[in-house]
């Protein structure tokens, strides 16, 4: 019944998930899970709570050992990789976690220095020019540079955690609920910043999310994670008219509704 | 990509001087991956490129944030702006970062940026932080000593405010827990004051005296000195681990918007519970380094029990004990209350948790140490 793939004129694979098995004790969070990544496209991953979006996200970056299946990135399958491969993978990829994950020790400058630094070989002078460029790029002012990162807002912890994400030029950025936890003008701006970047980068953005207007302002498909499985993948309109109770509670509840609409009225402005 | 840097260096850049005005031709891949290569020829180019120079970028090949950057230091940010103008063939989403590096940078370096500081200043601003936290901490501290005593003063009158649950949970996890702990410790140092003393008494053919300085120094010093170094170590962290999660997870605003009493519902059962732990596990150490003692004595220095025990009761005033036990209470109450107050003083992230356990636990070794000193001289000098 999983059906992810719109087989014809889709642009080439870069995440391919199949058979994905994901068992912690006696709960089966994932049960022969499969879904496609296409090049260039914003991917969003909708889901109840609990029902392992993110789980699916590190099992992807790699961070879990799934129970059973393959994934596969950029063709490969990382946990079957040497070490070292497996780094020059994942230097092609970045991770926004939830809540930032900047280091605290470090100040938001340094945050984004220090993949410049380890892998992309460049000095302590070219770094700080380099993080400098990433954090004009996230928007964030020139003084949160040499700020902790305790001393920032959610909104800026994320930007700069972005920054930190986008440091080696990255080909899929994967994001774990980036406006959570936002105000609606924060989040809104977050949404344009990851278009903007996504059109002038290039980048595959694999996006978990509860936000529907993010859904609906940002993302080219959605896939949705119900009982255990991708229970549809695809564009927007086409997923949100499945016939499937939670797709339909979702999408056609209040909020769903009222995302849509600001997302027309959105669409009928610019 | 990243191992394109084994390739031969690819010459990335050329002034082309027939032109005019002069052409810049850039080509080959400006990506991160020859970030040194790509700074390396634009040290060259930079003093003979100005405003006129044209550029041309049909040559490059590849181009991501690192080139554009590069790019930007080398013609500023605002002519890289222009250029995705001025390359209409190129592809959008190359025109598109060209574009917003530009946007970007050009925004960054239009903000003041901040200024550097000088050693010196760095170092007198340290010393004036460090000196001014020094004197809110005391003040502060002394503050919650006076906020507790109150709190105790109001609640020893209404019998029925006792959260006597709360107070007898905290005896045992402070006292009961800590008497294996606290025993095997002080049976040691017992132990080891008692060789100490035997090698070097054993000099002047006084070994006998061993046991005067083992019960004095128990009585008088160790006993109470390592249970508070102890409890210090073990339950002041503790209170500041267990009122720093409470806080930074609201729980204490939530206390209070219930109208309860934070002082009264976290802070009194605890200084209490350390009130009554404190003297009791004292009183077991000092039995415990006697112990000690007195089996190294039986063991290695032929003294048996039954004249240690004379000796003991012959030498040791009963005096030394009260003189001890007089600490106990003040040790208890004052590592209690800093335990306590480092946990207000908590804010938010598990790091500030972890901060001010320490905190509390250096504080509180430092007051008992300096508390024991003081009250060492004024033993001494009552001739106590």
């Amino acid at each position: 019944m999983s059906a992810p793939t719109q087989a014809s004129a889709a642009p080439p694979v870069v995440v391919e998930v199949r058979g994905l098995i994901n068992r912690f004790g006696a709960q089966t969070v994932h049960d022969n899970l499969d879904l496609d990544v296409h090049r260039g496209e914003i991917l969003g991953v909708v889901g109840g709570s609990g029902s392992g979006k993110s789980v699916l996200l590190r099992s992807i970056v790699g961070l879990l050992r799934p129970t059973a299946g393959s994934v596969r990135v950029f063709g490969e399958d990382l946990l079957a990789l040497s070490a070292e491969r497996r780094s020059q993978i994942e230097r092609r990829f970045g991770v926004l976690f939830q809540r930032g994950a900047l280091f605290s020790s470090l100040t938001v400058a340094e945050n984004v220095a220090l993949p410049l630094i380890e892998h992309g070989g460049l000095d302590r002078e070219a770094a700080a020019y380099m993080a400098g460029v990433k954090l004009a790029l996230v928007g964030l002012p020139r003084d949160t540079a040499h700020k902790s990162p305790s001393a920032l807002s959610g909104g800026m912890i994320k930007r700069a955690a972005l920054a930190r994400a986008l440091a080696l030029d990255p080909e899929i950025l994967f994001l774990d609920e980036p406006t959570a936890g936002l105000d609606p003008i924060s989040a809104a701006a977050f949404d344009q910043l990851l278009l903007t970047l996504r059109n002038a980068l290039g980048l595959t953005v694999f996006l978990v999310t509860h936000d529907l207007d993010t859904l609906y302002t940002v993302c080219d498909r959605v896939a949705v994670i119900s009982q255990q499985k991708v229970l549809v993948a695809g564009p927007l309109d086409v997923v949100a008219a499945t016939d499937d109770a939670w797709v339909q509670a979702y999408f056609h509840g209040p909020r769903g509704r009222a995302a849509e609409h600001a997302a027309q009225r959105l669409a009928e402005e610019t | 990509m990243l191992n394109g840097m084994t390739a031969p260096a690819p010459n990335f850049a050329e002034l082309d001087l027939a032109t005019t005005p002069a052409c810049l031709r850039i080509r080959g891949d400006w990506t991160l991956a020859h970030y040194a290569a790509l700074e390396h020829t634009l040290a060259d180019l930079r003093e003979r490129v100005d405003a006129h120079t044209s550029i041309d970028l049909d040559g490059v090949d590849q181009l991501d944030t690192a080139g554009a950057a590069l790019l930007a230091d080398l013609l500023g940010a605002t002519r890289l702006r222009d250029l995705a103008h001025e390359t209409p063939h190129w592809p959008p989403a190359r025109r598109a970062l060209l574009e917003t590096v530009g946007t970007a940078l050009n925004e960054y370096q239009r903000q003041a940026q901040p200024r550097p500081h000088n050693t010196l200043s760095l170092l007198l601003e340290r010393i004036g932080v460090a000196t001014d936290n020094f004197y809110q901490q005391a003040l502060q501290l002394l503050g919650f000593i006076g906020l507790t005593l109150e709190t105790l003063a109001r609640g020893l009158l209404r019998p029925r405010r006792w959260r006597m649950t709360s107070l007898v949970a905290h005896v045992e996890q402070i006292g009961l827990d800590a008497v294996p702990i606290v025993a095997l410790l002080s049976f040691l140092v017992g132990a080891v004051v008692a060789f100490l003393g035997a090698t070097v008494l054993a000099d002047f053919g006084a070994s006998i005296y061993t046991v005067d300085l083992v019960s004095i120094s128990f009585l008088r010093e160790f006993g109470v000195l390592l249970t508070a170094i102890l409890l210090a170590g073990r339950t002041a962290s503790a209170f500041t681990a267990q009122i720093g999660s409470m806080k930074s997870r609201e729980e204490i605003d939530a206390i209070r918007t219930l109208g309860l009493d934070p002082m009264e519902l976290l802070v009194l059962p605890r200084v209490l519970a350390l009130l009554i732990s404190l003297p009791l596990l004292s009183f077991l150490a000092m039995l415990a380094g006697i112990l000690g003692g007195a089996m190294v004595c039986i063991f290695a220095l032929d003294i048996t029990p039954a004249m240690f025990l004379s000796m003991l009761r012959a030498d040791t005033d009963v005096r030394h004990f009260l003189v001890g036990m007089g600490k106990a209470p003040v040790f208890a109450f004052l590592i209690a209350v800093i335990g306590c107050l480092e946990g207000f003083r908590v804010t938010g992230s598990a790091q500030s948790v972890g901060e001010h356990t320490t905190s509390s636990v250096v504080q509180s070794i430092f007051v008992v140490i300096v508390i024991d000193a003081i009250a060492a001289l004024f033993y001494m000098e009552m001739g106590w």
